[in-house]
């Protein structure tokens, strides 16, 4: 196996829209290379439809303040309140930031950026939904992601396509080195760097309904967690309500913000009952559980009476049509109905890591429950947690969050650079990789990829999803148990060295696998309700407990302890959660 | 090699015909259990480790209901079949662009096409005009390189300050439907011209270009269109409409590079 070495001041890994903006904050002041997997325009920043809230008051009243209060009640007071501040407050700016990069929003009347509802987001602190969201009709992310790279196009942006990251070389107590897997070649590169900023997305693949890529298995918060970085937050993994049956396909909650309306078998509104002041705009976690609590009580619609419908018939079809126009070619395309006329039958799919690897607000990764930073190391976007969304991200809050906190994170890890020198590189820093890819190549086990993945998928949906109970994560551990033994004995068809996808899925699974852990034992031992995470067997929100973020780490040995971390802020005294 | 299809002027209605046709042959959601079908999959495979030319495989992949996608059919045959069948994917939805290929005969998103649209008999082979590395992966390289030389970024000369730039609503939608553009390549690579000949630029690269020509905003257009109005520039386009059928976001390409043609030759936008 080849092994090349290469020199740079700075690297971020993965190019969607946490990794771009960084780079546009980065490039041109230090030598910078950005590593993807993919292409950066295949980034999954480019599947994200609804919008990106700001409270720029262009069509009512409005204050970055209620937009804060907002995040911070949605997040059911896990959110580190300053955090939430910053973001709030730089949504603004970042809005009109890019506007000025060409993004192409629609627009009022009189030519600015419009503003349209989305859930969770309310004038003067819960009184009624407001018009907060900036959006480019349902593909807000494609056009946020296709901006950002443009940008990255003009300012000649280094990057590295097709390149995976496995590994990070730790020395003298601080970044040394990354480590990644030429797709193209099965060449391994050694990236000595003065810093690496992680922007690598989330973990979704690890439920069988999933609104997530293939491909967002969650290497970057995986291989830190492998090299004893703790996870913050894991148990809180938001389901989106309204997936393509079956398919997960996201629709988005612009539907709703656009006056969309979920019906029970009986054609009843039930978020009525559940959210009378602002009903279908309810925040995702309590639609969500809303939602399989009437497929729960038998007024599920279908031959397994398991889903509802999303009904848009009530809308003027041009508003469909301008607004929505990419979820209603979903919806003809995979369904074969017609959302104008039709309903749509949906369920809750896998969205959204709302933890990963912990950062302060300026995007450097924090290892302790004092926040400790650990030199050289960021991280940006889904896989990171601020934490600014706490138990349950607000929609369109993750579009502000990559191109607030990207910035923010480009900006330190470039003021970093200027100063800092490289660590000493570890001779053997491409060893535990090489290791890892001959054992997988010379494994003679009978193990399948796509069997372990599929298990992992279908256990992680029925017991550690939407509802929770201590036997359900129990049984979960006793899963990942076998699972994790069944990983090691995998073998696979292609032992080339071109495009060899097959331990690409393979190394992806690993840390798929290690993740889920991460959220089952975070899960198991949060003895309350809050947010996305939701026991059964404990309902209620237990503060004097468990008002603190949760810190997981693995040991070397593949032992797992937690730890907790204060929550940041006392500006917002928590209340009951009602909307 | 496919033929150039016919122009038509009217892409909208083909789409509309092909949507409708859809919703009658498919099966209710509330309908009993679906269908199960055999699909017999062709793949043209190329591994240049091993293989002196491509060669043709078959897989026989049971179990498949309708509404799957011809991406579900491969992911089928690689995961539990052979490991080797080596394919881009991603969102799987139809947005990230990465699974453009020739099913068919036709350029498409291997997970925009349900199996009750192809019938299940299934040809999949690479996409035409870039060089294969191995079965279904192109260098996309060449590609992009076009992609950046027509300046894809926004030029402006003004400074706007801390204000957003205001535009019209109408002025906002005269660019709307290429800011749709994945980069997938189906278009380029369903070009004759292309096929014939890489130094076009094909296309992909003239979408992009439109968007920001005829962006109110924008105040690069002189240099753009000096870019297309080179020899490798919309000149080589022959009005062919393979690009427009081949667009899996159902952008009219064709009329986009159209309407840059006219744009050079009337010196207007």
């Amino acid at each position: 196996m080849r092994i090349h070495h290469h020199s740079f001041d700075a690297v971020i890994v993965g190019a969607g829209g946490a990794g771009l903006r960084a780079a546009i904050e980065a490039a041109g002041s230090c030598r910078l290379a950005v590593l993807t997997k993919l292409y950066p325009t295949r980034s999954h920043t480019g599947a994200a439809q609804g919008g990106m809230c700001a409270a720029l008051a262009n069509v009512e009243e409005d204050s970055w303040e209620w937009h804060t209060f907002d995040t911070v009640k949605g997040g059911d007071y896990l959110v580190d309140q300053a955090a939430a501040q910053v973001m709030c407050k730089e949504a603004i700016d970042a809005v009109i930031e890019l506007e000025h990069y060409g993004l192409p929003f629609n627009r009022t009347p009189n030519g600015e950026i419009d503003q349209r509802r989305f859930g969770g987001h309310t004038r003067n602190h819960g009184e009624a939904p407001v018009r907060r969201a900036c959006y480019s009709a349902d593909r807000t992310g494609h056009m946020i992601l296709q901006t950002l790279y443009q940008q990255c196009v003009k300012r000649d942006v280094n990057f590295f396509n097709e390149f995976q990251v496995l590994d990070v070389s730790f020395s003298e107590g601080r970044v040394a080195a990354c480590v990644a897997y030429e797709q193209a070649t099965g060449d391994l590169h050694v990236f000595a760097t003065k810093a690496v900023l992680f922007a690598s997305g989330g973990f979704g693949k690890m439920f069988k309904v999933s609104s997530n890529a293939h491909t967002l298995t969650g290497d970057g918060p995986g291989l830190l967690y492998r090299r004893g970085i703790p996870m913050e937050d894991m148990e809180f993994f938001q389901f989106h309500p309204t997936g393509i049956y079956k398919l997960g396909i996201l629709l988005s909650e612009a539907a709703r913000g656009e006056g969309g309306i979920l019906r029970n078998a009986d054609g009843e509104r039930f978020m009525e009952r559940y959210a009378p002041t602002v009903k279908d705009l309810a925040p995702r976690d309590m639609v969500s559980r809303a939602i399989l609590t009437e497929i729960k009580e038998g007024r599920g619609i279908g031959p397994n009476k398991d889903y509802v419908h999303l009904d848009l018939t009530h809308l003027p079809p041009e508003q469909i049509d301008a607004k929505l126009p990419d979820i209603s070619e979903f919806v003809r395309t995979y369904m074969g109905l017609e959302p104008k006329t039709q309903g749509i039958p949906i369920q809750p799919t896998a969205h959204y890591a709302m933890g990963g690897i912990p950062t302060n607000i300026d995007g450097e990764v924090v290892v302790d429950a004092e926040s400790t930073v650990f030199p050289g190391l960021y991280a940006a976007g889904e896989c990171a947690c601020v934490s600014v969304h706490g138990a349950n991200r607000l929609g369109t809050n993750s579009l502000l969050d990559i191109v607030v906190f990207g910035k923010r994170g480009g900006r330190a890890m470039a003021e970093f650079v200027k100063t800092a020198d490289h660590a000493e590189l570890p001779t053997d820093a491409a060893d535990a990789v090489k290791g890892r890819i001959e054992r997988i190549f010379a494994s003679t086990g009978t193990e399948k990829v796509a069997k372990i993945r599929s298990e992992l998928q279908d256990h992680m949906m029925d017991k550690a999803s939407v509802f929770r109970t201590e036997k359900s994560l129990s049984e979960m551990v006793t899963v990942l148990d076998d699972l994790k033994e069944r990983v090691d004995r995998v073998g696979i068809d292609d032992k080339g060295q071109i495009y060899n996808y097959d331990i690409t899925e393979a190394l992806e699974l690993g840390y798929l696998v290690d993740l889920a852990e991460a959220v089952v034992i975070s899960a198991r031992a949060r003895t309350e309700s809050r947010g996305a995470h939701w026991r059964d067997d404990h309902p209620i929100r237990d503060d004097a407990s468990w008002m603190k973020h949760t810190m997981v780490s693995r040991r070397p040995d593949g032992t797992v302890t937690l730890d907790y971390k204060p929550v940041d802020g006392d500006l917002y005294v928590p209340m009951e959660r009602k909307y | 090699m496919a033929a150039a299809v016919q122009p038509s002027d009217d892409d909208d209605e083909a789409r509309v015909l092909r949507a409708a046709d859809g919703v009658a042959e498919r099966p209710d959601a509330d309908a009993s259990p679906a269908e199960r079908f055999t699909i017999s999959l062709k793949v043209k495979r190329f591994n240049p480790e091993v293989d002196d030319k491509p060669h043709w495989q078959e897989f026989t992949v049971e179990d498949v209901e309708g509404t799957d996608r011809v991406l579900d059919v491969l992911h089928l045959a690689k995961w539990y079949q052979d490991g080797t069948l080596t394919f881009r994917r991603s969102c799987a939805h139809g947005v990230c662009g990465s699974d453009a290929m020739v099913i068919n005969g036709e350029n498409a998103l291997a997970c925009q096409l349900l199996i009750q649209e192809t019938g299940t008999s299934i040809t999949v082979e690479a996409i035409r005009g870039l060089p294969v590395v191995k079965d279904l992966v192109v260098d996309m390289e060449p590609f992009f390189a076009q992609y950046r030389s027509v300046l894809p970024y926004l030029i402006t000369s003004d400074e706007p300050g801390y204000k957003e730039r205001h535009q019209t609503a109408e002025d906002r939608e005269r660019f709307d439907d290429t800011t749709k553009c994945i980069l997938c390549a189906a278009c380029t690579t369903a070009c004759p011209i292309y096929w014939g000949n890489s130094s076009y630029v094909g296309p992909a690269a003239i979408v992009q270009a439109h968007r920001f020509i005829f962006d109110s905003r924008d105040e690069g257009s002189a240099e753009r269109l000096d870019v297309l109005n080179e020899r490798s520039g919309v000149w080589r386009c022959r009005t062919a409409f393979n690009c427009s059928n081949a667009c899996p976001r159902g952008i009219k390409v064709t009329h986009a590079i159209e309407e840059v043609k006219r744009a050079i030759l009337y010196d207007r936008v």
